[in-house]
């Protein structure tokens, strides 16, 4: 009787001991495979006779319609392709920086990536697939497969979009005040092919003087569009070192010249962009003009829904300007970077950038879909059926070249808008503290 | 089955000690002793197995970063000692950060347990629709905090702002949200405030409740109104209570990141960096312009000293301030060692020896485990915000 109670109390405890172990494995496995799988694309899952799966990272809005994409899949049997979309570009850029310095585990076998991540990437072309193709070579604005290219000759990504700038504004307002309201007439008044900065900040003065508006939402938009087109901000393109902030007149200049038209004579209405006041400013007359890329005509409806009056004038000041633009990379690390190339080039080929400039608004970088009668006779309604396509094709055309910008472009110029918000925006500081403060924030980068 | 059945008489049950007996009786026996040795140890590892996967490792692993130059895209650079440290604590903006954590947190964290204390008593009474009201107070907490944030970076706009708005009613001139400092902190903690408060109330309450009703009856005996029973009854009865809201809170006040990232537009503190608190210096640092993890882990690191030191300070605080009524008698651990200690002696004078082992041995693990279980569950809260 004994020996049986311990013999039962003794099978027990082995299989209690038992249990605990398999909880444990448990666990560990879950965790395990829990970064398997949680992925679910970058090697792209193999079902039987060669059939692949092709995965598509894209943020906001690239006007891949799943038409499209299905579209692809039926001209290219055994592809299947997946669409994954981040809301923000932020989110998809924390994605995948973190998965590239994880050894590219979990990563899409395309990724979308902005201009503005590229002079951090190029500095690691071997994390991504060189693509390279004598095949499309002249598809795209030259100064748009530069940007992608890095210094040992690598094209990293396929462009897809650009961002050329016009100037939108407000025609009620311009009436209100006396000024010309007619699209034409506009660019015509702020200097026509051979505008200057100077031009646009001095009918900004006239306006201002009989308006209760400003001129334009802030300093810092402003001055991004001025130093756009400096070749040569902030780094020598030749070695790619920082300039020193300090002695650099084109900055300062550039600088001086804004906070003048800003602050001094009073044409901005003391916003940041994107934030709550900018949103709000819409529905408020807060401002008359504003630069304004190809893709900014979105946010612009968004915002100002029930405001009649915006139009959107073929002019810029100093010349073309491009803000923003998009690519598609193929990461090395993924398992299929050659069918992702074939994809990749399908996508940013002129027929499909057309369509997705019709879904999108996506203003294509490809030359021939720039010319296209689809483009060209795009027009928008809310901004009083201005002909937007042919207008930033033109701005397009303006558009000299890409500036430089190396790995500390954008520690730099944050320092400089920085010292913009503080005089502009919350107007803590005078123009000369606001410099200082630059200064000092590029002095602390240890450059 | 059927043929072979009759020669192997029923298993085990009624079986005398017989025949294969000697040589698995060796084998259960090493078996046995593998088990009282062993199994306590593997009851509790879950534990201490998941901690070390998802505490351990990383802060190990932090701190070798911390020591490395170490580029978010480029990985391991050259070994810097503790020059990393040295440059964060060299950066005016860390020590800005720290301050403005600091004050976030104070301005945060206290009117928080307050108001959470009071409201929890609120609820504690007799209500009419009682779910409803406790219920109600957790809504805040459930609303993600990107959306709280949204709503309230619009309400706290400088220039079209709701309350700007509202305080111009009133005759007020309005507040400069985003170029004062002390004025965005402020706005923060109400945004910290409005999502935690609530959580805070219900685990208040969820105190108040296990406190004895005799007690209350007790004091309305001895004549003691709604607040004399409030202070000697209910704060004393949830001192525990206290102690682990004010330390989460203080953990959560200093590693506050959703409501700063999300109060303006670019996100990174304002332009003077007046709302930048540690954490989004930190975030910047790994994953902004610099993308130099080396020194972000430097932060992480200084970040958790930091919190640790203050977590103390705020643990003996409490203790003090809450002890005000007669604490529970404390058993020291001295007469729980020896009461085992007459209860292992009780157990092995009357059951045979292999048989007792395991009865102290499985009796220490619930414990450890229960400690672990609660260290645990002090941890929890915190990584949630």
């Amino acid at each position: 009787m004994l020996s049986s109670t311990r013999h039962a109390g003794r099978s027990r405890r082995t299989a209690a001991a038992t249990a605990g172990l398999a909880s444990i494995t448990l666990a560990l496995t879950a965790c395990g495979s829990g970064s398997d799988d949680g992925s679910g694309s970058g090697s792209g899952e193999e079902s039987g006779s060669g059939e692949i799966t092709l995965t598509v990272a894209t943020f906001n809005n690239f006007g891949y319609t799943d038409e499209l994409l299905a579209r692809y899949e039926e001209e290219n049997p055994g592809v299947t392709v997946e669409h994954v979309t981040a809301a923000r570009s932020e989110d998809a850029r924390t994605n995948l920086t973190t998965k590239l310095a994880a050894g590219g585990e979990g990563l899409a076998d395309i990724e979308a990536i902005e201009v503005d991540w590229l002079p951090e990437l190029t500095q690691y072309p071997d994390l991504f697939t060189d693509l390279s193709d004598p095949e499309i070579e002249g598809r795209w604005l030259d100064w748009k497969v530069e940007q992608a290219t890095t210094p040992d000759g690598k094209l990293i990504g396929y462009g897809t979009d650009i961002g050329p700038e016009a100037i939108c504004y407000r025609a009620d307002l311009f009436e209100a005040a006396g000024l010309p309201s007619d699209r034409e007439e506009v660019a015509e008044l702020l200097g026509g092919a051979d505008a200057t900065w100077e031009d646009y900040f001095e009918v900004g003065r006239q306006f201002v003087a009989s308006s209760d508006a400003a001129w334009f939402d802030g300093a810092t938009p402003t001055y991004q569009g001025m130093i756009n087109q400096v070749m040569d901000a902030y780094e020598d393109p030749a070695t790619g070192e920082p300039k020193d902030l300090a002695s650099n007149t084109a900055v300062k200049d550039l600088y001086d010249q804004v906070v003048q038209a800003a602050v001094t004579d009073g044409l901005s209405a003391g916003l940041e962009q994107w934030s709550g006041d900018w949103d709000a400013a819409f529905q408020n007359d807060g401002f008359a003009t504003m630069l304004c890329p190809a893709w900014m005509t979105g946010p612009i409806e968004e915002r100002a829904g029930g405001v009649a009056g915006w139009d959107v004038a073929d002019v810029f000041p100093g010349g073309g300007g491009n803000w923003g633009g998009s690519f598609l990379t193929v990461p090395a690390s993924g398992a299929h970077t050659e069918e992702a190339k074939q994809l990749a080039a399908w996508l940013t080929a002129p027929e499909q950038q057309i369509a997705a400039f019709e879904f999108a608004g996506t203003f294509p970088s490809q030359v021939e879909a720039q010319a296209s009668e689809q483009v060209q006779s795009f027009t928008n309604e809310f901004f009083g059926d201005a002909p937007v396509g042919q207008i930033f094709s033109a701005r397009a055309q303006a558009i000299e070249g890409a500036p430089f910008k190396g790995p500390n472009y954008f520690s730099i110029h944050q320092s400089v808008q920085n010292a913009l918000l503080r005089v502009d925006v919350t107007k803590e500081q005078d123009a000369e503290a606001g410099w200082q403060g630059a200064l000092e924030e590029f002095a602390s980068l240890g450059l | 089955m059927a043929v072979l059945s009759p020669t192997q008489p029923a298993p085990a049950r009624g079986r005398p000690p017989g025949r294969r007996a000697p040589r698995r009786v060796g084998f259960s026996q090493r078996l046995g002793r593998w088990d009282v040795k062993l199994s306590p140890y593997l009851y509790i590892s879950p534990f201490f197995v998941l901690f070390a996967v998802t505490g351990l490792f990383p802060l190990v692993y932090t701190a070798f970063v911390s020591v490395h130059q170490w580029n978010l895209l480029g990985g391991q650079g050259d070994f810097v000692g503790l020059q990393n440290y040295a440059d964060v604590l060299d950066q005016p903006v860390f020590w800005r950060s720290l301050v403005n954590t600091v004050s976030i947190f104070v301005l945060s964290s206290v009117p928080q347990v307050l108001l959470a204390i009071t409201i929890a008593a609120l609820l504690d009474q007799n209500l009419r629709a009682a779910t409803f009201w406790r219920m109600g107070v957790l809504v805040p907490y459930i609303v993600a905090p990107v959306a709280v944030s949204m709503i309230f970076g619009r309400m706290f706009a400088d220039q079209y702002g709701f309350v700007n708005a509202l305080l111009g009613i009133v005759g007020i001139d309005p507040v400069g949200w985003h170029s004062d400092r002390f004025a965005s902190h402020l706005a923060i903690a109400t945004i910290v405030n409005y999502r935690w408060t609530g959580y805070n109330a219900l685990i208040f309450l969820a105190a108040m409740q296990a406190v004895p009703r005799e007690l209350y009856e007790a004091a309305v005996i001895d004549g003691a109104g709604r607040v004399r029973q409030f202070f000697s009854v209910t704060v004393p009865q949830i001192r525990a209570t206290i102690i682990f809201v004010v330390i989460t809170s203080t953990i959560g006040g200093l590693q506050i990141f959703d409501e700063v990232r999300m109060y303006d537009a670019a996100g990174l503190g304002g332009p003077s960096k007046n709302w930048m608190t540690t954490v989004l210096y930190l975030y910047d640092v790994a994953w902004g312009n610099q993308k130099n993890f080396g020194r972000a882990a430097a932060v992480a690191w200084i970040l958790f000293v930091l919190i640790i030191g203050i977590g103390m300070i705020n643990f003996l605080l409490t203790r003090r301030i809450s002890t005000s009524g007669p604490s529970t008698p404390k058993v020291s651990r001295r007469h729980t060692r020896a009461l085992l200690e007459r209860a292992r002696a009780a157990g092995a004078a009357t059951t045979t020896p292999p048989a007792a082992g395991p009865a102290p041995g499985t009796g220490a693990p619930p414990s450890g485990g229960a400690r672990a279980g609660a260290a645990r569950a002090g941890t929890t809260p915190e990584e949630d915000r």
